[in-house]
């Protein structure tokens, strides 16, 4: 028996989480765990499958943890990307902002392994595999930019 | 957030409810080796069945402590791994968890009886010698 997928959100309930997303204010470690649930919340309220929804909680807990180690906070937002009327998908964006000193080594810091935190070395690059797409930059104001999409 | 510790003969019983701070977990640690050490138990078993997200970092810290209590001389087994759980830290690219696990806290007791019978510790058959 193979479970049914999810119908999608309806016009009306896409548009009240269009405006609703999730924005965490990340300096301290109970914000950590407050970023993923919401986070997870978001991704089911979108109709994600339960598998999905993990991935985005755990990818939310690495980026915000990375937030806290390494810059001393900064700020994580989860939104609805809506593309129906362009290439049709339904997706979920993560945001992690923060104004610390930036990433040295972008390719280093995205090696399996690489860590210079407390976590196993498989943070960014395990928010990569978790993720659709994923982006890391630098922020022009300085301080790092990743960004990230699972698609529904 | 002090993480109870039971006891068991000469078994350790934790259950991690709650992700854990810095703090938190270097206290779980700490009272978990003095324990171990203190009676010379024989097995702990870490249960993290109410776990729902297990980052890397939360991973880190079960690893961890799994280690120190092996390097003690004690048997480890971890229990009650939510099925998403497994599939999320896979797909991150790592089988994280390097100690042995069992679906419920039951049948990690009889893992870690089978292991510390095979290990020739007959020590765990009663409390006689405590």
């Amino acid at each position: 028996m193979k479970p049914e997928r999810t119908p999608p959100p309806s016009d009306a309930a896409l548009a009240e989480l269009a405006a609703a997303g999730v924005r965490v204010l990340i300096s301290s470690e109970p914000d950590i765990m407050a970023a993923s649930r919401q986070a997870r919340l978001l991704a089911e309220r979108l109709g994600f499958s339960r598998s999905a929804a993990y991935h985005v909680a755990t990818a939310t807990s690495e980026l915000a943890n990375n937030l806290l180690t390494h810059a001393g906070g900064g700020r994580l937002s989860a939104n609805l990307l809506d593309e129906r009327f362009g290439s049709g998908r339904l997706g979920l964006e993560l945001l992690a902002e923060d104004e610390g000193p930036g990433i040295a080594d972008p390719a280093l810091a995205l090696t399996e392994g690489y860590s210079t935190g407390r976590g196993l070395g498989c943070g960014l690059p395990g928010v990569k595999r978790l993720m659709d797409d994923f982006s890391l930059e630098p922020r022009p104001g300085g301080g790092t930019r990743v960004w990230a999409v699972k698609w529904r | 957030m002090r993480i109870p510790i039971l006891r068991l003969e000469r078994i350790l019983l934790v259950s991690i409810q709650v992700d854990l701070t810095d703090n938190d977990a270097m206290q779980f640690q700490s009272d978990l080796v003095e324990r171990v050490a203190e009676i010379e138990a024989l097995g702990v078993a870490i249960d993290i069945t109410a776990l729902d997200v297990v980052d890397s970092y939360m991973a880190r810290v079960i690893n961890d402590t799994a280690n120190m209590v092996r390097l003690l001389g004690a048997e480890v087994v971890i229990c009650g791994i939510q099925p998403f759980v497994a599939l999320t830290l896979i797909e991150m690219g790592r089988g994280l968890l390097g100690a042995d696990c069992a679906f419920n806290l039951s049948q990690a007791l009889e893992m870690l009886k089978r292991r510390i019978a095979e290990r020739g510790d007959t020590r765990f058959i009663g409390d006689e010698d405590v």
